[in-house]
């Protein structure tokens, strides 16, 4: 039986697939979807052998930037990002955390500098016993990964 | 940026904090030099203190340097709205380094990113104090003759108290053994204690003062604060049973010193001034010989 597409296919353009399905919307916030002129196709709750149920966004004709990659990889680590250039899947990213944040991350301390003049956000990614915590590069406070807001 | 800034003890290895403590020695023996000859260095304390920027103060002025700044930020221009960038700009175009207290946690990390001259933190908002880590280290290098191998008993508020993670921080190159005595309202943070595990620096945890600190070389006291406290019984039942009174000493190592970073309110009875293993007040003399070598050797003299 010939295999049928759920989503249809991307001639150029993201495809961020495996996305956790209670993780869908919110990398459409983060990457601010909704106010992006492009074709936007956004499925979930589909099948997956990987994860159960996924998530999948083609976004026609725009490559996502590093920046924003980065961002993914603090909410969606397992996600895959395919770039399709006619028809074709040019580049497959598998995200990884950088060692360094620079100007995503909001610090989780009200006392921060960072949150009371305009100095950027600087952050360290540690790892202990496979819990990764955030660290600020200016008050030193570490915030788990889970507990952390982006800007 | 200036890579001689003084930020965060972690700032300083081992053989530095044992340059900086050889160094400090030195200036107790003839603390009137005139190194700092024809240098400007600014105080901006952006939040009240006494003891520290005094002994800063001092310690510039017995070594024959000037001094500018403020010690109220009310009467800086801060107050007027002035961001901190603007004002390490300014100040950095005049004197040769800055020591600087301000309230906002990581501001000293910052300062030091854009300030072409050297920043010696001296307290950032309940972060960081490297200088009093200094001279924690200073006194119990002093009256216990090494800092190696010691049993250390930390008293009282472990979970704001900055002083005494970064006394956990600096004593971790001297293979310490910590005893952590507070209330479970202000036990120590899990984050220093998996500090000490991965660097394998035994502790042990209590809840009860009197009796526990018998085997001990310095007894570290802190401040506990009404504030900390949502309920104010327990805060008295608490202030109570850590007040360190003479009667508590009796049966201590003849070594044992005490220190606190003052100021005291209730958790050490002044009769224990008398005492010979009191040392609180020596060890806020011992800050002036640790800043002069601060100061010295932020400007490499």
């Amino acid at each position: 039986m010939e295999k049928k597409l759920k989503v249809a296919a991307l001639c150029n353009g993201t495809v961020i697939d495996h996305i956790p399905t209670n993780k869908l919307f919110k990398v459409v916030t983060i990457l601010h979807l909704d106010k992006l002129n492009n074709q936007v196709t956004v499925g979930n709750n589909l099948e997956s052998k990987k994860i159960g149920a996924k998530g999948i966004i083609k976004i026609t004709d725009r490559i996502l930037k590093d920046s924003e990659t980065n961002k993914l990889a603090l909410i969606i680590p397992q996600a895959i990002i395919n770039i399709i250039s006619n028809y074709e899947v040019v580049e497959k990213r598998t995200l990884s955390l950088p060692k360094e944040i620079k100007d995503l991350v909001q610090c989780a301390n009200p006392n921060c500098i960072t949150n009371n003049q305009p100095v950027s956000t600087l952050f360290f990614v540690h790892e202990n016993n496979g819990e990764i915590t955030l660290k600020c590069n200016y008050c030193e406070r570490e915030t788990k990964i889970d507990k952390v807001k982006l800007l | 940026m200036c890579k001689n800034s003084l930020v965060s003890i972690s700032d300083y290895s081992k053989e530095e904090i044992i340059e900086i403590l050889e160094s400090a020695s030195h200036f107790e023996k003839n603390p009137n030099r005139k190194t700092l000859d024809g240098k400007v260095i600014a105080t901006l304390f952006f939040e009240p203190s006494t003891r520290t920027r005094l002994s800063f103060e001092t310690a510039v002025i017995r070594l024959g340097g000037s001094i500018i700044g403020f010690s109220d930020a009310s009467t800086s221009s801060s107050s007027k709205g002035e961001t901190l960038n603007d004002t390490i700009h300014m100040v950095s175009s005049y004197a040769d380094a800055i020591v600087m207290r301000h309230p906002l946690d990581g501001a000293a990390r910052y300062a030091s990113e854009i300030s072409p001259v050297p920043i010696i933190n001296a307290g950032d908002g309940s972060n960081q104090h490297p200088s009093q880590t200094l001279l924690d280290l200073y006194s119990i290098i002093k009256t216990q003759g090494t800092l190696e191998n010691l049993n250390i008993c930390l008293v009282g508020d472990l979970k704001y108290g900055r002083t005494v993670h970064s006394l956990i921080m600096a004593m971790s190159h001297f293979n310490p053994t910590f005893k952590f005595i507070a209330p479970d309202e202000l036990k120590m943070p899990d984050e220093y204690k998996l500090f000490c595990k991965k660097r394998n620096i035994k502790f042990t945890e209590v809840s009860e003062l009197e009796d526990n600190f018998n085997d001990v070389d310095i007894l570290y006291m802190t401040r506990v604060q009404r504030e900390r406290f949502q309920d104010m019984m327990e805060y008295e039942r608490v202030k109570n049973i850590y007040t360190l009174n003479n009667n508590m000493l009796i049966n201590t190592k003849e070594n044992l010193k005490i220190l606190h970073p003052l100021p005291r309110v209730t958790e050490i009875d002044p009769d224990v001034d008398s005492n010979p293993k009191a040392y609180y007040f020596q060890q806020a003399q011992n800050g002036l010989y640790i800043r002069q070598a601060i100061i010295s050797k932020v400007l490499n003299i």
